[in-house]
């Protein structure tokens, strides 16, 4: 088992393209760390540099204590789980799973062992005769883990493998993935855009953008506390509202006319000086008046069957609250939002850094 | 509509008969008159059914020959047949596999200029070339030998450009997850790009041995000695005489042999080919 670390990593294509700009990071023994961001964010192209099928432009990646960058990817010790499984079409499950330990000269007996007992672990001893054609999308995954699986290597990647399935299988597979790395206890990264599978899955969350870092923290410390506007967009879902407000004095920000209390705000802002504030959806109560309040010109309503989200403008600015369904009557035009002082974030208009108490 | 459908199809089957007759009733006539003597065919009232002397013609034909045209026995030329024929058709394949492989596979100086160069042979048939091609092989001593036979017909760019095209579309994650496999380049190669290619070679081995096995122009140039005649030439030869009957029996025989292997090989080919179209997925 070993760790991951990245020493300001670098990539750099033909043409002076900057594709990973000097990214920095640890990652501990045995725990899961997703990279995640829109799609160019540089994150794939990270992975990428981990497994070895990229070239480092600059900087260093040590897989345990040993640096890793002039070593071939099939003596990382790593194992890959493809988006597209890259199963090879022609050989049967088992020789798909065996094929990584053939070429590196295991004895018979041992890579039985190792595929029959992945097969067990993964619950594809049915097929093992089979071709990769015969199965399931989610079969094939599993083939695909399998393979990894067998290698008993020091760290798992996976590079989006779950986009090509359908929305209920995502789910499932993503529980067995998490069981899985749990059981096993193998260092993984994972690499996705999916925000959803990102907070289910990750001990360390990485949010990335434009190839750079924005915020390494516990799903819980990301969601809570986003340290740059982009992280407070990127995650949650319905994302996080963004109003134009302006610095009244210690803990207070208008918006509009309207006069909000703040817990988490940075000492020394100027009066009178522009600040950007957000408010997640999900942290405002819709139809009661409150500590500090501000009203809202509903537009629509869509129903999510459990909540609804109400969309509309507060200040001139777009909004959106989401409410349990049958708390607020669907016909209602104007909305008393109450906003409790310590879910606001408060972000610098210019850096779009958080400015929050230290 | 039901009535109209009916006599549609009846007249689509009746244009399709007609066409195969057509195609077909030489060919027939050609196995037809491999079973009569020469007399018979000669006097030009063959009969529309075999008749007695397949067993002569054939044996004859294979072990004897044309007694006074080419004289040399036809089993000898369908063996320089075949030997030319595989030899174009197994050497085109390997040369074009391992090129395409390392032009779709390899970042090396000029590869580009080394893929135009090879695509540009397509413009040089073995008819553009064959004063300069002839010149080589006579320079080398290639005149009369199998060599020389194959060689020159080995050189073109079809084959390559077809693998190029397959290689293109095997995605890259095939490629990196057998580097994470520990299989470099030639493992990559053995183990997966030609058992995925199975189906591309069978496709240019049935093209490529036909086209070998029925070259006539090459062989006529540069072959001299009767042993090393093929038997495209071979029927050239038996058909034009000077001074005596043609023995058409004979001639009709060697055609029906000289048939026989690139059906065999579409027949049996075919099999393999339709196997791994359905099989192929990637």
């Amino acid at each position: 088992m070993a760790g991951v670390t990245l020493d300001t990593v670098k990539k750099v294509y033909a043409g002076n393209v900057e594709a990973v700009k000097g990214v920095s990071l640890g990652i501990d023994d045995g725990s899961f760390c997703v990279l995640v961001g829109p799609s160019g964010c540089g994150k794939s192209t990270l992975l990428r540099m981990i497994a070895g099928l990229e070239t480092i432009s600059g900087g260093a990646v040590k897989i345990g204590n040993r640096v890793v960058n002039e070593v071939e990817p099939s003596d990382r010790d790593i194992a890959m789980v493809f988006q597209n499984y890259a199963l090879y079409p022609h050989m049967s499950v088992y020789d798909n799973m065996a094929y990584g330990l053939k070429n590196r000269g295991t004895p018979k007996p041992e890579i039985e062992k190792r595929v029959k007992e992945a097969a067990r672990i993964l619950a594809i001893e049915p097929f093992l005769d089979r071709k990769p054609r015969q199965l399931s999308g989610g079969q094939r995954q599993r083939v695909a883990m399998g393979r990894a699986i067998v290698r008993k290597p020091q760290v798992f990647l996976f590079d989006e493998p779950l986009s090509n399935l359908d929305a209920k299988l995502r789910v499932q597979m993503r529980v067995e993935i998490k069981r899985l790395q749990r059981a096993l206890g193998v260092t993984s990264i994972y690499v996705t855009h999916d925000q959803v599978e990102a907070m289910t899955l990750s001990d360390k969350l990485v949010v990335m953008s434009g190839g750079q870092i924005e915020q390494v923290g516990t799903p819980a410390e990301v969601y809570r506390r986003p340290e740059t506007r982009f992280v407070a967009t990127f995650i949650g879902s319905p994302p996080m509202n963004i109003l134009p407000g302006k610095v009244e004095g210690p803990g207070r920000v208008s918006i509009g006319d309207q006069m909000i209390t703040v817990t988490d705000m940075k000492d020394g802002l100027t009066p009178g000086s522009a600040i950007e504030v957000g408010l997640r959806p999900e942290d405002v109560q819709a139809g009661t008046a409150g500590a500090s309040t501000l009203t809202m010109d509903v537009d629509f309503v869509e129903e999510l069957g459990a909540t609804q989200l109400f969309h509309g403008k507060v200040a001139g600015a777009a909004f959106v609250v989401q409410a349990s369904t049958g708390q607020i009557p669907a016909d209602a035009s104007h909305l008393a939002l109450s906003i409790d002082p310590a879910n606001v974030h408060l972000f610098d208009p210019q850096t779009t850094k958080r400015l929050g108490r230290i | 509509m039901v009535e109209n459908r009916r006599y549609r199809n009846i007249l689509a089957y009746l244009v399709l008969a007609v066409g195969v007759v057509i195609v077909a009733f030489p060919v027939y006539l050609a196995i037809l008159a491999s079973t009569f003597d020469a007399a018979t065919i000669i006097n030009g009232n063959m009969p529309l059914v075999p008749g007695d002397q397949a067993a002569i013609n054939y044996s004859r034909t294979l072990f004897v020959g044309a007694s006074r045209t080419s004289r040399e026995p036809v089993g000898l030329m369908m063996m320089n047949s075949f030997i030319m024929a595989m030899g174009i058709a197994v050497g085109k394949i390997f040369i074009s596999v391992l090129s395409a492989y390392a032009v779709v596979y390899f970042r090396f100086p000029f590869r580009k200029t080394a893929f135009w160069v090879i695509f540009i042979t397509l413009m040089l048939p073995v008819e553009v070339r064959i004063y300069p091609t002839y010149k080589i092989v006579a320079d080398l001593g290639l005149l009369d030998t199998y060599t020389g036979l194959i060689l020159p017909l080995i050189a073109s760019a079809t084959g390559t450009l077809l693998f190029r095209q397959f290689f293109m579309t095997i995605p890259d994650e095939l490629l990196e997850a057998s580097k994470i496999d520990g299989a470099g380049p030639f493992r990559f190669f053995k183990d997966t790009l030609i058992p995925l290619s199975i189906t591309t070679i069978a496709a240019l081995f049935v093209i490529q041995f036909i086209y070998g096995w029925n070259q006539y122009l090459w062989p006529l140039l540069i072959t001299t000695k009767s042993s090393m005649q093929t038997i495209v030439i071979g029927i050239k030869k038996m058909i034009t005489t000077q001074d005596a009957l043609t023995e058409w029996q004979i001639a009709m025989t060697t055609a029906v042999l000289a048939m026989l292997p690139p059906v065999l090989v579409v027949v049996f080919m075919q099999r393999l080919f339709v196997k791994g179209l359905v099989e192929t997925e990637k």
